[in-house]
């Protein structure tokens, strides 16, 4: 079975990004970048999935700027077998990005998609399930446990209610939640092996997809910020505010 | 303009998340149907006629539709939503998973999570954790949007008196079955629609020291929610986290006990109107936020809190 791993090259999770001054986009210069956690997580599972048998080869994707090579190095390091950049400059928006997966889909003809629910600098939360309408295949979103067996998948999901059980046909697209597992680090020679490893460089326009963006970005703002408010000094003090300052229990 | 708001629902009652979605599109302004799909959902419709400004309850009432599986319901979205200028959900997990699948098979660029409409075609959104908000404007001919339920107000349950239509549309792909659900089940109110949370982190130290904020809960009517270092720990279920990537809260009143406050975690909360922080270490990030912050032991203040409700 060949798994196909759709990643994204994202600011790291511990920077606090700010506005540009001109307000228009966020100030991404000199700030670290890192594969996105939820990313990370759909390559531990394929991984994994490799470890036990299941799958026989782990093909890494990314769609992004050039410099999304190194994300795509961190995947092999991790255990992928070969790598994809679609490179563009441009801003990709989750259905652009979607229907170059599609056209990757159509070549390295994946048995199963593992990939992050959402990358933590959009929060769109869209391109599984767009690849999964786009190529007609079933979908598993906010995985936490993946069975494979005899042509299917079943996932368990993270829903509001609780978690919920899928039985999905493969091919099959399941987006990786928190819980999935806990991915490994890479040991050193894992990383040097990585380096060596096959990694092809393409663009959109080479798969024929039109990634012109349908969305614009008007504007950038911070949120309206909170003041710290009073430190109290016991619980008594804690009651009474609540009760007679904020009036928000009686 | 007229306005598709898609549903969330049990079959038998209306999910009173729809309600901030019906707030968000009348924002918009213009008509306003809803599309009640389920199986055997007759009383959802019945429910949904009774929202105050909606036109017309769409109604398709079909086995593939049982279970909300978005192989199903994305198609049926795309095929009713094609006669409208805006389609519209409240962004739950049903919903984040079915209308990004809708939005591709009509080839068009969805929005997540709208805190506020600034026009027809324009929109304002959290992104990066909520540490910044962009405005974005759409140029697709149909919008399609996620709505933050927390930043739009429930529009009134009652009053309305739409018609009820049935739509003959059975989408069935036959690509994925239901196989069960763990829900969990609780007296308390819901996270997402509480008055008062009070949640736990880490410092909770397990899942039984939770039994201190479900007593302390139950006397304030309140929800209780978690960290994802909480969830992560296996102290309690995922459905309880609160978080970036997890549940978004605003209530009156948020008591955060033992969280220390990342930046994730504070996307899912600082909406409240009132925080509560209760740590230990008073160098927590927590505290930035709180209106009322009480540097303690937990497993004191705690019992003390209680007695003193």
């Amino acid at each position: 079975m060949k798994i196909l791993v759709a990643v994204k090259r994202v600011v790291d999770y511990n920077v606090k990004v700010r506005p540009k001054s001109d307000n228009t986009g966020v100030d991404l210069a000199n700030v670290k970048m890192s594969l996105n956690p939820f990313c990370e997580i759909a390559v531990e599972e394929a991984v994994r999935l490799k470890e036990k048998g299941v799958a026989t080869e782990i093909v890494a994707v990314t769609v992004g700027a050039t410099q999304s090579q190194e994300q795509l190095r961190s995947a092999l390091a991790i255990g992928a077998d070969r790598a994809i950049l679609i490179e563009s400059d441009d801003v990709m928006e989750p259905l652009a990005i979607a229907k170059c997966l599609k056209a990757v889909c159509d070549s390295e003809s994946p048995d199963l998609i593992l990939m992050g629910k959402q990358a933590i600098d959009g929060d769109n939360n869209q391109t599984g399930q767009m690849l999964a309408a786009l190529a007609g295949y079933s979908q598993a979103t906010f995985a936490s446990e993946i069975a494979v067996d005899a042509g299917k998948a079943q996932v368990t999901r993270e829903v509001d209610g609780g978690l919920q059980t899928l039985s999905v046909s493969l091919p099959a697209i399941v987006t990786a939640d928190l819980r999935l597992n806990e991915p490994r680090y890479a040991s050193l020679p894992n990383i040097m092996k990585a380096k060596k490893k096959q990694l092809d460089v393409m663009t959109a326009a080479d798969l024929g997809v039109d990634t012109s963006p349908r969305v614009t970005m008007l504007g950038v703002e911070l949120p309206a910020e909170r003041q710290a408010g009073i430190k109290v000094e016991d619980v008594a003090q804690l009651v009474d505010k609540l009760k007679n300052e904020a009036k928000v229990i009686s | 303009m007229s306005i598709l708001v898609i549903a969330e629902h049990d079959n038998s009652s209306l999910n009173v998340a729809t309600l901030n979605s019906v707030t968000a599109a009348q924002a918009i302004g213009g008509n306003i149907d809803l599309l009640v799909a389920g199986d055997g959902c007759q009383g959802a419709a019945e429910q949904a006629s009774k929202v105050a400004g909606v036109g017309k309850v769409l109604v398709a009432d079909n086995a593939a539709y049982a279970h909300h599986l978005a192989e199903n319901l994305a198609p049926l979205i795309a095929e009713v939503g094609a006669g409208y200028s805006h389609i519209l959900a409240t962004a739950t997990t049903t919903a984040k998973n079915i209308m990004p699948r809708a939005a591709a098979l009509m080839d068009v660029q969805a929005v997540s999570d709208i805190s506020a409409v600034v026009s027809a075609d324009t929109f304002k959104r959290p992104i990066y954790a909520g540490n910044v908000i962009a405005t974005v404007q759409s140029s697709d001919a149909i919008k399609v949007l996620t709505v933050r339920g927390t930043a739009f107000d429930a529009a009134a349950a009652e009053g309305g008196s739409a018609t009820i239509e049935a739509v003959a549309s059975a989408q069935d792909t036959g690509l994925t079955s239901f196989v069960g659900e763990e829900v969990a089940e609780s007296d308390r109110p819901e996270l997402t629609a509480a008055e008062i949370v009070i949640s736990g982190g880490r410092g909770m130290g397990n899942g039984e020291n939770f039994d201190m904020l479900y007593s302390i809960a139950d006397k304030l009517g309140a929800a209780v929610g978690a960290s994802r270092a909480a969830v992560d720990a296996g102290f309690v279920p995922n459905d309880m986290q609160v978080g970036q990537t997890g549940k978004i809260v605003a209530p009156d009143l948020y008591v955060a006990v033992g969280i220390s406050g990342a930046i994730q975690h504070l996307a899912g909360m600082k909406d409240s109107k009132v925080i509560v922080a209760i740590n230990k270490d008073e160098e927590a990030p927590i505290f930035s936020v709180a209106d009322y912050g009480l540097v303690a032991d937990l497993f004191s203040a705690l019992p003390e809190f209680e007695s003193q409700l």
